[in-house]
């Protein structure tokens, strides 16, 4: 089963005895900062987790797939996300369960 | 923003909750994350997106240095998919 954000408010409850409202918005709050962050155009540095980058993709030919129609896809910025050392390592050897 | 700030702006708008709580919050969740993919589970936020891992085949590598090959073993990456809410925030003001 994959992590949500109610999974991740219980475990601030449990783990650090948290009230389950604050814990609930305090999820939701972190979340919210860094697409704020974001949105604003700023990159997100997460040390030891990794960064959330924005990167410009200039306009290109597309297609639509249904239709064989040509169309441009316009100009966009787009979130990339650039684990950290820390993070790879930790994962490089893991076997995928689900 | 990097960390720090992310807590300091966080314990702005959380006034309520002590700062240190919410230091001690985001360290935790930050950690619940990578555990989860440490597990080789997903992560999935709604309007935000998900976490995963992807293969990397076994290849043949050169050490840059000494120009040496040397053989890596296949490895699983962490992977991110933005949301769609995500996706159409950092857009909105090239398509206005």
């Amino acid at each position: 089963m994959a992590l949500t954000k109610a999974e991740m408010a219980e475990h601030l409850f449990e783990k650090l005895g948290m009230n389950k409202r604050d814990a609930k918005d305090l999820v939701e709050a972190f979340f919210e900062e860094v697409r704020e962050a974001l949105e604003s155009g700023e990159q997100v540095k997460l040390s030891g987790f990794g960064n959330f980058d924005l990167r410009l993709k200039s306009e290109r030919p597309g297609r639509n797939p249904k239709t064989g129609e040509d169309i441009p896809i316009k100009a966009r910025r787009v979130v990339t996300f650039r684990p950290g050392q820390k993070l790879k390592s930790r994962v490089e050897n893991t076997k995928p369960t689900e | 923003m990097t960390k720090s700030e992310l807590i300091e702006r966080l314990a702005d708008k959380a006034r309520h909750v002590p700062s240190r709580d919410v230091e001690l919050a985001i360290k935790e969740m930050l950690e619940q994350m990578a555990q989860t993919l440490q597990k080789g589970e997903r992560i999935e936020i709604r309007g935000f997106g998900s976490f995963s891992l992807h293969y990397r085949a076994p290849r043949v590598g050169r050490n840059p240095k000494t120009g040496e090959t040397v053989e890596l073993d296949g490895k699983h990456v962490p992977h991110f998919k933005p949301g769609k809410e995500l996706r159409e925030r950092v857009n909105e003001d090239l398509i206005a």
